[in-house]
């Protein structure tokens, strides 16, 4: 990355001389790591701002290009906010979306989706790894289906690529969302994997010189998506290392919490899932005071995208996780840099003040007790 | 080109755990360092001279990368993270 932003600081689109050209010829040179990552052609990767501006391209740019002849789409209630948002916009300019449910372990009903898609549906869009709870989506089945029944499929894999085996050629995709820092790469870029053949078209949403093959248009940030490159070729490398790595610490993160207190639920399928993100509900334990507790370890109680809110996680209450829980709940990110020194604190410190806050708190005392909460009329009517 | 010697591996290898020993940032140094130890032990009994020497590439372009991380790393102060109280030697 370096380089390009000291001497290397050509714009890959000057055609017209060698400073240009050095730009250029990076830019390809990264184009092709992403796509050797997921097993695609170099032609199919569009390189964009992030996993939203990807996922906002294929709902938006699918559902627009082919309005004439088809207005439904399919998503789950579980997707990132970026998908649900622009499915929101989709619904303001007349298409009819369908938010399926999930079941209670976090993954889609297969045959609910296939009764779903009709003769008007465009587009599907569900996401491989969940980035609230990390279970992992049948891809392979949903691609199946969506082919079958000639539907486009989009994911959003932002979460899984370089994390878990992805490739595109024994998968049914036709869209694909990719984000930089989620791979170690820098912030503020990512790519889209579009299916060449069939074709998959969609409208632009930027509008200009005609970048990237006019689907987006404006100037490729040519050191980050260095950068991008080079961090989806360590991907490549590392993702065995790194999956039995964040597996073990996982695992022991887990166990140690769970050896040690009572009433912790692991949210979202406990084989379905990607290691590297745990989302527990310390029962009886109010999640933001125990992030409050516990403000010196990087944990959040959502996804870092919407914690802006104090509302119970959307993703929770879909998998029908009770209110009192989804409050309670805390999600663990362990990735390649943590080590073990750093889970066992984790772990101590969530132990010890899950029981502090617990032996504060009323509700605790009555469980104690043996009085089953859920009877109590806590209103006076 | 002769097949490496041991004496040759085993500079590269302590050149390596050195150079990865002056990350500042905390994460970076301790995934270095084990990343460092588990390849050397993952490929302890390779005996094929073209592998070896394969291998060896690409030790010493890693370690070009860890100086220039670390010299990068170096540019700007870090925070110390809350496991690392006191600072530790890891070899």
């Amino acid at each position: 990355m370096l380089p390009y932003q000291v001497n290397y600081y050509g714009n890959p689109h000057s055609r017209t001389h060698a400073y240009g050209w050095e730009s250029e010829g990076a830019v390809e040179k990264a184009r092709k790591q992403v796509a050797d990552l997921i097993g695609a052609d170099p032609r199919e990767i569009v390189f964009t701002s992030g996993a939203t501006e990807s996922n906002n391209m294929s709902i938006k740019g699918v559902a627009r290009f082919y309005k004439a002849k088809k207005k439904h789409i399919i998503t789950t209630q579980t997707e990132h906010k970026c998908v649900l948002d622009s499915c929101r916009v989709l619904e303001a300019e007349g298409f009819k979306v369908t938010y399926l449910p999930v079941k209670n372990n976090g993954l889609i009903d297969l045959q609910q989706l296939e009764e779903t898609i009709h003769s008007d549906t465009s587009l599907v869009s569900v996401m491989t790894v969940n980035n609230e709870i990390g279970v992992k989506q049948p891809i392979n089945e949903i691609g199946q289906i969506c082919r079958s029944k000639n539907v486009f499929f989009h994911t959003d894999a932002a979460q899984a690529v370089g994390k878990i085996p992805i490739n595109i050629s024994t998968l049914k995709v036709d869209l694909m969302s990719i984000s930089g820092h989620k791979i170690y790469g820098p912030k503020g870029v990512g790519a889209l994997y579009v299916k060449r053949r069939p074709r998959v078209r969609i409208e632009p949403l930027q509008s200009g010189g005609g970048q990237e093959r006019g689907l987006r248009s404006g100037t490729v940030p040519a050191p980050l998506v260095v950068g991008l490159g080079a961090a989806c070729e360590i991907a490549q490398q590392e993702i065995e290392y790194d999956h039995a790595r964040v597996s073990l610490l996982a695992e022991r993160l887990v166990q140690k919490i769970m050896s040690e207190i009572p009433d912790v639920v692991m949210n979202g399928d406990p084989e379905q899932r990607y290691p590297g993100c745990i989302n527990l509900s310390f029962a009886y334990v109010e999640g933001e005071s125990l992030l409050m507790a516990l403000k010196d370890v990087a944990l959040s109680s959502g996804s870092a995208c919407t914690s802006a809110s104090l509302e119970p996680s959307y993703v929770l209450r879909a998998i029908g996780t009770d209110e009192d829980l989804a409050h309670s709940s805390i999600r663990f990110g362990i990735g390649r840099f943590t080590t073990e020194e750093e889970v066992d604190y984790t772990a101590s410190r969530c132990i010890q003040q899950v029981q502090r806050l617990r032996e504060m708190s009323p509700l605790w005392e009555m469980v104690q007790e043996g009085i089953d909460l859920k009877s109590i009329k806590w209103t006076q009517h | 080109m002769a097949a490496p010697s041991r004496t040759q591996v085993l500079a590269l290898y302590r050149m390596l755990l050195k150079e990865s020993n002056k990350f500042p940032s905390y994460n970076y140094r301790t995934y270095t360092l084990r990343r460092v130890r588990d390849a050397f032990r993952e490929n302890r009994n390779v005996e094929d001279p073209k592998v070896l020497e394969q291998l060896l590439n690409k030790a010493q372009d890693n370690l070009a990368i860890i100086q220039r991380q670390v010299a990068i790393g170096k540019l700007y102060e870090v925070q110390r993270t809350v496991v690392e109280s006191q600072p530790k030697k890891f070899f």
